[in-house]
C-alpha cells in the first residue's frame, strides 16, 4: 500500500519537474526575443537621436551693409528680395566674425563651417522680417554636418589632418566660437519638416513622412473596401465549389509572394501601360494595395467566420434577406477583426521597400509632396537611400528615418489593439 | 376537428447523398401545439426547418414533396421565402439574441419588413412583443442593455418575443428549452400555453414530459420516418407502433 503511495508521489514529482522545466525553457524563449528587440532599439535610438538636434552659428549680419536705407525692405516684394545679389554681401558677414583673417584659403575654409545654403537662410530671414528689420539682426545659421558632428562628438578629432573632412584650421575657428559662446545646440525642426538634400545637415524625413503619409492613404483607400467586399463575397455569398476554393487557394498564394514581385508588376502594367507618372504615392499605393488585399481579405474572412451561425440564422429566421442578415449583424460584429487585419496589413506596407524601388520611388526627390501625383520618397526607401550615403551626416539621420518608422508602425499596432479593444462583442 | 394550418405531403429530404427524411407527411392543426419527438438524428429538426425553408442557407440540402401553408405550397417558385418566414417564425435551440440592445432585437424584425409607420409604432410594437413574452417586467428599465448580457432563459424569451414581433401564424420552436434550466423551462412552457390562443406552434423536443405537458398532438420520427402522429394522450398511453412504445417507455433513445 505504502509502495504505491510512494510510487504516485515519485510520478507526480516527475510530472512537475518537467513542468518547471518547460516553463522555463518558454521563459528562456521570450527572453531571448525580448532581448533582441531591445538590443535592437537601444542601437537604433542611440545612433539616431542626436539627429533631432542641429548645430547653429550665431552671426550678426549688417543689412544695413545691403542697402543704406533699411526702411526699403519693406516696400520690397519677396521676388525683388530674390533678386538682391547677396553672395558677396553674405560672405563678407561670415568674415566679420573673424575679421582678422587675410588668407584667401583660410576665408574659404571659414565660410565652409557653413552650410552651403547660408546666402539662403539670409534671405529667407529677410523675406519674413522685410518690414521690421534692423540695421544689424542676429541670426542663427545652420553649421555644416562636419562641424555638426564634431560638436555632437560623433566624429574624432584626433586623426590625422588629411585623413579627416574637417580641417585643423576649421576646428580652430569652431573652437573660438565655442568660446565666444557663438555656437548653440537646439531642436532640429527642419529634420521633421524638409525633403532629401545632397547635404546631411539639410536633409529632412518631411518629404518621405509625407510621401509615406499620401501612399498609406492611397493603400487605404483602395485595399480597404476591395478587401472587405471580396472577403464578404467568398465568405457569405459564394457557392462552395471549384471556382471558389481555386480563388481562395490563390488569395492564400497572393500573401505569400514576394513584394518585389508586386513592384516589377507594377513597373510592368501600371507605369509602361497605363503610363501613370513614375516615383508617386499614387502608384506606390496601387502596388502596395495588391499586397496588402489578401492580408485583409484573409483577416476578414477569419473574423467573418467567427460570428456564430446562429446570428444569421436568427436574421433570417426573422425573415431578412441574406444581404441584410449579413450587412445587419454579421459584418458589425466582424468589424473590429476586419480593421485589425487592415491596421496590420497596411503596417506591412508602410514599411514594404522593394517594390517601391521598382517603381522609381527610390528617386532623389527634394521637394515635399504636395498631392500623391507628386514624385516623393517614402520613409523606409529613404533609410535605404540614407544608409548608402557616405557622409558621416547621414548615419544618425537613418537611424532617426528608423526611429520615425517604427514609431508609426508602434502607432498603427497600437490603433489595432485599441480598436479591438473597444468594439470587441461581448457575448 | 381544427383548422389544418400546416400539411406536409411525402417529403424527402437529402443532405448531399444522405437522406434525411423518408416521405414525411403530416398535418398540423391552427392554435395549437403540435410536438415532435424522437432520439438525435431522427430528422425532427431537419423537418420543422423546412417549414420556414431554413434549410434553403444549407447548399447541399434538397427538399423534395410538397408543404403547403393554409393551402399554399411554400415550395412553389412565386413564393417569396422572406415573406414565407415573416408568417412563419423561429425560435432556436440556443438563445441567439442579436449582440444589440433588447429593443433593437425586437425592433429588427418590423423595421425590415417596415410594420411599424413611426417611432411610436415601433415602440409599442416591441412592448407588446416583450409583453407577450413575458420578458416586459423583467427588462423594462433596461431596454437599451445589451441583449447577451440577459440569463440564459430570459434570453431565450427576448427569441421569442423577436418572433413574435413581425407578428407571424406560425411560431417554430427547435427545443428552445435545452439549454435551459428546470425555472426557466417552465416559464417558457407556460409561456407557450399563452401564446397558443394566437399562434400555430410546432415544437420539436427531447423531453418527453415536455411534449406531454404542453401538445395536444404528438408525431414521433425515428430514422428519418415520420413513425406515428396523433393526439398526444393517445400516443402516450396507447400508441399503435412498437418502436413508439419502446421509445416512450425509455428503451432505446
Amino acid at each position: 500500500m505504502t509502495d504505491r503511495i510512494e510510487q504516485r508521489i515519485n510520478s507526480l514529482n516527475k510530472r512537475l519537474n518537467s513542468e518547471k522545466r518547460f516553463r522555463i525553457y518558454c521563459i528562456g524563449a521570450m527572453s531571448f526575443a525580448l532581448a533582441w528587440v531591445l538590443i535592437l532599439f537601444l542601437n537604433i535610438f542611440s545612433s539616431g537621436y542626436s539627429a533631432f538636434y542641429r548645430t547653429v552659428i550665431q552671426v550678426n549680419v549688417p543689412f544695413v551693409n545691403l542697402i543704406e536705407d533699411i526702411s526699403q525692405f519693406s516696400e520690397m516684394s519677396s521676388e525683388d528680395i530674390n533678386k538682391l545679389s547677396m553672395y558677396s554681401f553674405s560672405k563678407k558677414t561670415i568674415y566679420g566674425l573673424f575679421p582678422d583673417i587675410e588668407e584667401k584659403k583660410d576665408k574659404k575654409m571659414l565660410i565652409r563651417i557653413f552650410s552651403i545654403e547660408f546666402e539662403q537662410e539670409i534671405r529667407e530671414f529677410l523675406k519674413s522680417n522685410k518690414s521690421n528689420i534692423n540695421e544689424t539682426e542676429t541670426i542663427y545659421l545652420t553649421a555644416s554636418d562636419d562641424v555638426d558632428q564634431v560638436n555632437k562628438g560623433n566624429y574624432p578629432r584626433d586623426l590625422d589632418e588629411d585623413k579627416r573632412r574637417i580641417k585643423d584650421i576649421q576646428l580652430l575657428f569652431f573652437d573660438d566660437l565655442v568660446d565666444r559662446g557663438l555656437v548653440s545646440y537646439e531642436f532640429n525642426l527642419p529634420f521633421l519638416m524638409r525633403g532629401d538634400s545632397r547635404e546631411p545637415e539639410l536633409a529632412g524625413v518631411g518629404g518621405s513622412i509625407v510621401g509615406s503619409l499620401f501612399t498609406i492613404m492611397v493603400v487605404l483607400i483602395l485595399s480597404f473596401p476591395i478587401g472587405i467586399f471580396a472577403a464578404i463575397y467568398l465568405e457569405e455569398f459564394a457557392p462552395r465549389n471549384r471556382v471558389t476554393d481555386f480563388i481562395e487557394i490563390n488569395i492564400n498564394n497572393l500573401a505569400a509572394v514576394p513584394s518585389i514581385v508586386f513592384g516589377l508588376l507594377g513597373l510592368g502594367i501600371i507605369l509602361n501601360t497605363f503610363g501613370l507618372p513614375r516615383s508617386t504615392p499614387l502608384v506606390g499605393g496601387i502596388v502596395l494595395s495588391l499586397m496588402t488585399l489578401p492580408t485583409i481579405i484573409i483577416a476578414t474572412r477569419a473574423s467573418l467566420r467567427a460570428v456564430p451561425p446562429s446570428i444569421r440564422e436568427g436574421a433570417l429566421a426573422v425573415g431578412a434577406t441574406k444581404m441584410q442578415a449579413v450587412m445587419h449583424h454579421v459584418v458589425p460584429v466582424a468589424m473590429p477583426g476586419a480593421l485589425t487585419g487592415t491596421i496590420i496589413g497596411l503596417a506591412q506596407a508602410l514599411g514594404e521597400t522593394a517594390p517601391l524601388l521598382l517603381i522609381g520611388m527610390v528617386a532623389f526627390v527634394v521637394d515635399v509632396p504636395q498631392t500623391p501625383l507628386d514624385a516623393s520618397a517614402s520613409l523606409p526607401v529613404q533609410v535605404y537611400l540614407w544608409s548608402e550615403s557616405a557622409e558621416r551626416g547621414y548615419v544618425e539621420k537613418t537611424s532617426a528615418t528608423i526611429m520615425m518608422l517604427l514609431g508609426f508602425l508602434i502607432l498603427m499596432n497600437l490603433a489595432a489593439v485599441l480598436i479591438r479593444r473597444k468594439f470587441e462583442t461581448k457575448w | 376537428m381544427k383548422n389544418i394550418k400546416i400539411k406536409a405531403d411525402n417529403l424527402n429530404v437529402h443532405y448531399g447523398d444522405k437522406q434525411a427524411l423518408f416521405d414525411v407527411s403530416m398535418y398540423m392543426e391552427e392554435k395549437q401545439v403540435t410536438a415532435l419527438i424522437g432520439p438525435s438524428g431522427c430528422g425532427k429538426s431537419t423537418f420543422i426547418r423546412c417549414l420556414n425553408r431554413m434549410n434553403d442557407v444549407i447548399d447541399i440540402c434538397k427538399v423534395q414533396g410538397k408543404i403547403e401553408i393554409d393551402g399554399n405550397d411554400i415550395y412553389a417558385p412565386s413564393m417569396q421565402v422572406e415573406q414565407l418566414r415573416e408568417r412563419v417564425g423561429m425560435v432556436f435551440q440556443k438563445p441567439n439574441p442579436f449582440p444589440k440592445t433588447i429593443f433593437e432585437n425586437v425592433a429588427y424584425g418590423p423595421r425590415i419588413h417596415g410594420i411599424a409607420e413611426n417611432k411610436s409604432d415601433l415602440e409599442e410594437i416591441v412592448v407588446n412583443s416583450l409583453k407577450k413574452a413575458a420578458l416586459f417586467d423583467e427588462v423594462k428599465d433596461r431596454l437599451n442593455d445589451a441583449g447577451t448580457g440577459l440569463s440564459g432563459g430570459q434570453q431565450q424569451r427576448l427569441c421569442i418575443a423577436r418572433a413574435i414581433s413581425v407578428n407571424p401564424d406560425i411560431i417554430l420552436m427547435d427545443e428552445p428549452c435545452s439549454a435551459l434550466d428546470p425555472i426557466a423551462t417552465a416559464r417558457i412552457e407556460e409561456l407557450m400555453g399563452e401564446l397558443k390562443t394566437e399562434y400555430t406552434i410546432i415544437i420539436v423536443t427531447h423531453s418527453m414530459q415536455q411534449a406531454a405537458r404542453v401538445s395536444s398532438r404528438t408525431g414521433f420520427f425515428h430514422l428519418g420516418k415520420l413513425v406515428e402522429v396523433d393526439k398526444t394522450e393517445t400516443i402516450f398511453s396507447n400508441p399503435s407502433d412498437q418502436r413508439t412504445q419502446d421509445y416512450i417507455t425509455g428503451r432505446f433513445g
